[in-house]
């Protein structure tokens, strides 16, 4: 009953982060600074994770298809795997380690403090001010760390898969180019990488904002807040993975 | 129930038979309060009187178990909007200043501005450099809430209440942290803001000696109700033991020191 009971105020708040979402000067004041706190600096992370990705998946995928004599395939493996599955996950679940915890730190510390309190007694919806422009800023730089995410994938595997394992170059490109298409795979990728970008902010901000006003509170809501984001973009991967490859 | 009426024009505030809970305890009972317009009125008693509870009714922050609150010639809203749009006309000064800490001390002092108005950006920046002259503070305007004393962001964060220029002023513990000379600055500042912008102040505090130089009339809270309501000259006359436990802090008497005791008498 009380999960119910949580869903609910958890969806209630999701309302009122979309209905806070008002362009004005402020609004977008807040919002490049946000872009550049969880987006920007998160790029260190998600290249070096995208490179690591790259590296692993083009020495498994060769020795697997190897055995076959299928090895300068690995390419398609390499672009369906990522686009489809890898990337928008991996850079989801990454960036709810970087920036998802850090989104409930500050509004837990936020409440500690008396900030939203005081957002609230000047007038000032703090769900508008503190959480709307964390919330948008997510939703547009998580598909562009995806991109990011692929880019370094891609390079390392081309590295990998052509300069030390010696697949031809032009089989590496031509095998990726004709397995990836632009609206099956891109798109949906992308899709992907906003909904994740969200769910990970609404998560974070809902527990940071309501966070106990201590600073265990504020530990407890930035571990609940990784755990339920991770687990939220794992299965919302799986269903819309069911309903965009078919 | 019926319709609340308005208070008078000299009126600022009126409670009438308020009631307030906190996780279903009762926290404050039977309060009635009127705070005349242009008055400083000094809300007195112990930690864990209810002070603060007070102070949530009056910004409708908890909405009372019985009674009505009238703030500013109306009740209460009990929409989040309307409360929203009451609040610019109520500046509070919190106990923990409440200052942005990712903003400078003049975007913190700016931003009632910049969102509840639309002033060209040079006028905001004239009246973000008054309201920082008014607390002595010009100078510190590009400087961050870690950067400051807790003297100058309790001054800070008083410049900031003040941005709109509201008619209704409520303190809560301004006093609390700050050395006795920061203590003397931040209330002789109240008195004269109070005076030279005609404003209403409701001053929260345990401060007594501090607080009652300034104040047109004093409340003290003590065992969950009101136990006296008059003027500073009323309340050094007063003979009544609960309140003068309190003003002369002595640990034994009708105001039980023990947390769970206090509930009880609550």
């Amino acid at each position: 009953m009380e999960a119910i009971r949580s869903l609910g105020r958890a969806g209630l708040f999701s309302l009122s982060v979309l209905r806070a979402s008002t362009p004005t000067a402020d609004f977008f004041t807040e919002l490049l600074r946000e872009i550049y706190k969880i987006g920007a600096r998160s790029l260190p992370i998600i290249a070096v994770g995208g490179a690591f990705v790259g590296l692993s998946l083009t020495l498994l995928g060769f020795r697997a298809l190897e055995t076959y004599g299928a090895s300068n395939q690995v390419s398609v493996l390499i672009g369906l795997g990522l686009y489809r599955e890898l990337a928008p996950v991996l850079t989801a679940l990454l960036f709810v380690g970087r920036a998802g915890s850090s989104i409930a730190a500050e509004l837990g510390l936020m409440r500690a403090t008396d900030q939203i309190t005081a957002l609230g007694l000047m007038g000032i919806d703090p769900v508008a001010k503190a959480v709307a422009p964390r919330f948008w800023a997510a939703v547009l730089t998580v598909p562009l760390l995806t991109a990011i995410f692929v880019s370094f994938a891609l390079t390392a595997s081309w590295f990998e898969g052509v300069q030390v394992l010696g697949i031809e170059n032009g089989t590496f490109w031509q095998v990726l180019r004709d397995s990836v298409d632009f609206r099956d795979d891109f798109l949906p990728a992308f899709l992907k990488s906003a909904v994740f970008g969200g769910t990970a902010a609404l998560v974070a901000s809902y527990v940071g904002y309501h966070a106990e006003p201590t600073i265990e509170g504020t530990s407890i809501a930035t571990t609940r807040a990784v755990v339920n984001a991770s687990l939220l973009v794992l299965m919302f991967n799986f269903i819309l993975s069911a309903m965009l490859f078919r | 129930m019926p319709a609340a009426s308005p208070t008078s024009p000299a009126t600022a505030v009126q409670l009438e038979g308020v009631r307030l809970e906190r996780g279903g305890r009762a926290i404050l009972s039977d309060i009635d309060l009127v705070v005349p317009r242009g008055s400083i009125t000094a809300v007195l008693g112990p930690s864990g009187s209810g002070k603060s509870t007070l102070l949530a009714a009056l910004t409708g922050e908890l909405l009372p178990a019985a009674g009505t609150v009238e703030v500013l010639g109306a009740p209460l809203p009990h929409r989040r909007r309307d409360l929203l749009e009451l609040r610019k006309s109520i500046g509070v000064l919190l106990q923990g200043n409440g200052l942005l800490t990712d903003l400078t001390t003049a975007e913190n002092v700016g931003l009632p501005l910049r969102t509840h108005t639309k002033l060209p950006k040079p006028v905001i920046a004239q009246l973000v450099a008054m309201k920082l002259h008014a607390v002595g503070l010009r100078a510190a305007g590009d400087l961050y809430p870690r950067e400051l004393s807790g003297g100058m962001a309790r001054r800070v964060a008083l410049a900031r209440a003040l941005a709109l220029d509201p008619p209704l002023m409520i303190y809560d513990e301004p006093l609390t942290g700050l050395d006795p000379i920061a203590s003397g600055v931040i209330m002789s500042l109240i008195a004269r803001l109070n005076a030279s912008l005609g404003m209403t102040s409701i001053i929260v505090t345990h401060h007594v000696h501090e607080t009652l130089p300034i104040a047109d009339r004093a409340v003290v809270i003590a065992n969950g109700r009101i136990v006296f309501s008059g003027t500073p000259a009323e309340l050094d006359a007063t003979t009544d033991p609960l309140v003068l436990q309190f003003l002369r802090g002595e640990p034994d008497g009708p105001i039980a020191f023990d947390a769970v005791a206090r509930q009880e008498a609550a």
